[in-house]
């Protein structure tokens, strides 16, 4: 099948990157803005042989995505922030189970019920931090609705890859924006798979720690018979309460991330060639005002650069540093009270880059020129 | 010849993971044995099983056993389990639940799977109290008995869960007890027979903290109290209901034909898909 050009919301593209990387299992509960989503794949699914199912709430829906993994679905739920809060203790349970599956969050304005179709960034630690207990998370970030299809794609991809959830941090105007979407045919994208056990039943491990730190996996009714179980659990997957077993398994969750985010961490940078001092640093549709901020700057002669983390956690340590080897400010723009800001903060030489907030959390986008002044300010008190 | 013990054997966890966590005498010894002597019965293949079960001393059953299993997150147990089915239909779902995990907190996943008529069986374990957190009333536990977050009795409606499966929809809804071992293999074995949602509840003791509160005896006692106090449906259906007082019913209470819920989604997808293969 050749290249489809589609006008799509962002909500739409997850729908067909999702496809495409191979998801047939979806469940899910409406929230705004987030819904269509689940509209999508109902439509979708059941046309191509998947399944989709609407369960009774996102405790239920995040539970089946989970139990369909183990029958060996590629499997896939959206949601938004109260529906996403109501996830997290299944969250954990696919964290420490290695359960492949992926976990849309269309953010909108919180605390509680929020603002259900203003837009919003405050999602950005829950979706790094959220279950209880030692958690790391791969958490990805689109700024297009483009890129909103390749991320889904990707999500899968390093879920499978990782045997660990995915979340993609969409918010209300990335899913209900309209773009122009290049629909890839199947052979120009790379679709992984989970590994499938080379041994026999009887040597079969479901939590065997390997060289890479991924375990194969295979699924219920292929004859190896093995315990899934929410409990700290050694190799095969049975509870223990072995100081030496229980770290064993909490370090092998904490490495397959860590010891990937050099691979797993991605940025984009603009303007950034000629070593800007001043930077701005932010993620999703705030990056697109970033963007054009930094060309009204440059226009006016400013030196100044933007960088955009497409991956949310985990933060490479290394990569940032590399990235903001010449900044000495970096405004860190974002739709919440500073978390973004955050998370960042422990992953930089605060002697080296001094971070300087621009938060705006009123339910309004954050504009091109409010970033522009921010970035005149910085660049005044340096002079 | 085989023995019942061969048999169960046969169907235990050859690795691990003996002792097994329950009190000597509890209930779910012979809960155990039932399901195994069931499933034997029906000769359906170990690797085709899958047992699902939340958070309790009851979900802790199917890690003893060699079936493919999913121990999963206190209430969820269902919800999870539809998952399974609904991925891959040709696995056979059963979910072990205490009366805390299956009707607190998760109730509203009881009820909407019993609507769907999804093909799983719940064996849902009712010894009307919390075990594994050490003896809290749950949303069985009688009226006026004793907890250890009712210290002056309950004074909540304890409710029956078959009712409650019945009304919302389910296809095959039977009680037991762990005193009645031929009855209770004969329900979850039709429960396994049945196609779409299968609810047995089973009757158990939890002498450690039902019966010490309640002054309700040992696991002997407590047993006996089940045989003094079940009435098969047969009986029951002809006795006056000031008979019936202090009783409870078992055997088969509801058994329906209809449409299960993976059969009409794959049936809708087939037309769908043929609609579009015929589309030029
Ligand atoms: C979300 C959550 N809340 C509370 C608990 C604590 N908890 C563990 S088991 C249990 C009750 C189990 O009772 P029941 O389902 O009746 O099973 P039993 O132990 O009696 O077999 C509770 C409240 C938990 N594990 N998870
Ligand atoms: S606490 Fe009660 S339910 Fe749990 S194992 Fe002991 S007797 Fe059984």
């Amino acid at each position: 099948m050749s290249n489809q050009v589609k006008l799509l919301q962002g909500n739409e593209a997850c729908v067909e990157g999702a496809v495409l990387a191979g998801v047939r299992f979806f469940a899910g509960y409406p929230i705004t803005p987030s819904t269509e989503i689940a509209e999508g794949m109902a439509r979708r699914l059941p046309r191509i042989g998947g399944r989709f199912i609407q369960m009774e709430d996102e405790i239920a829906s995040m539970a089946a995505i989970i139990g369909a993994s183990c029958a060996g679905s590629k499997s896939m739920t959206a949601t938004s922030g109260p529906g996403f809060s109501l996830m997290q203790e299944n969250l954990g349970y696919a964290y420490i189970t290695e359960t492949p599956c992926v976990v849309v969050d269309v953010q909108r304005g919180g605390p509680s019920t929020g603002l259900p179709t203003k837009i919003s960034q405050s999602d950005t630690m829950q979706a790094a931090y959220g279950t209880h207990g030692d958690y790391y998370a791969i958490v990805l970030a689109p700024s297009s609705v483009e890129e909103s299809l390749h991320l889904t794609v990707k999500a899968v991809n390093y879920s499978e890859m990782y045997r660990t959830p995915v979340i993609v941090l969409l918010d209300e105007v990335l899913g209900h924006m309209r773009e122009k979407v290049v629909i890839p045919a199947l052979d120009e994208i790379e679709v992984q798979e989970r590994r499938r056990p080379a041994v026999p039943p009887d040597w079969y491990k479901h939590y065997a720690i390997t060289a890479t730190g991924v375990s194969a996996m295979a699924s219920f009714g292929e004859g190896y018979r093995f315990n899934v179980t929410g409990l700290t659990h050694d190799e095969l997957g049975f509870p223990t309460a072995v100081p030496r077993e229980i770290k064993a398994m909490l370090d092998k969750l904490k490495d397959k991330v860590v010891k990937n985010a050099d691979a797993i961490a991605e940025f984009e940078s603009t303007e950034m060639d000629d070593d800007p001092k001043v930077a701005i640093l932010s993620y999703g549709i705030v990056s697109r005002a970033a963007k054009q901020a930094v060309a009204m700057a440059r226009e006016q002669r400013l030196k100044v650069g933007a960088i955009r983390p497409k991956t949310i956690w985990p933060l490479s340590e290394s990569k940032v540093r590399d990235l903001l080897k010449p900044v000495r400010q970096l405004i860190v723009a974002e739709l919440n009270q500073g978390q973004l800001i955050n998370m960042v903060k422990q992953c930089i030489d605060r002697n080296h880059t001094e971070l300087i907030p621009l938060q705006k959390y009123d339910g309004e986008l954050i504009t091109p020129s409010e970033i522009l002044h921010k970035i005149k300010e910085v660049k005044h008190h340096a002079n | 010849m085989q023995t019942k013990s061969d048999i169960v054997h046969h169907y235990l966890r050859p690795k691990k993971k003996f002792p097994h966590v329950w009190c000597s005498g509890c209930g779910l010894g012979v809960i155990l044995g039932s399901l195994i002597r069931s499933i034997d019965a029906l000769q359906m293949p170990k690797d085709d099983i899958v047992v699902c079960s939340g958070i309790g001393c009851s979900s802790r059953l199917p890690v003893y056993i060699d079936f493919n299993t999913l121990h999963t997150t206190h209430g969820r147990a269902i919800a999870f389990a539809t998952g399974v089915k609904f991925s891959n239909p040709r696995l056979k779902v059963i979910v072990v639940t205490g009366d805390g995990d299956c009707l607190a907190i998760g109730g509203n996943h009881f009820i909407h799977a019993c609507r769907r008529n999804i093909d799983i069986t719940v064996i849902l374990v009712n010894n009307w109290i919390y075990g594994m957190t050490g003896g809290q009333f749950s949303p069985t536990t009688p009226t006026g008995k004793i907890g250890s977050t009712a210290p002056y009795g309950n004074i909540e409606q304890t409710f029956d869960p078959t009712k409650l499966a019945i009304a919302a929809g389910a296809a095959y809804v039977a009680r037991s007890t762990v005193y009645h071992v031929d009855q209770l293999d004969k329900m979850i074995k039709g429960g396994l027979e049945k196609k779409g949602f299968s609810v047995v509840e089973v009757i158990s003791n939890c002498h450690t903290y039902f019966g010490r509160l309640n002054k309700e005896g040992d696991a002997v006692e407590m047993l006996t109290w089940m045989k003094a106090h079940a009435m098969p449906i047969q009986a029951a259906r002809k006795l006056p209901p000031e008979k019936m007082e202090g009783k409870f019913v078992t055997g088969l209470l509801h058994d329906e034909e209809k449409q299960e819920y993976c059969d009409r989604y794959a049936q809708l997808s087939e037309d769908l898909m043929k609609k579009t293969e015929a589309r030029p």
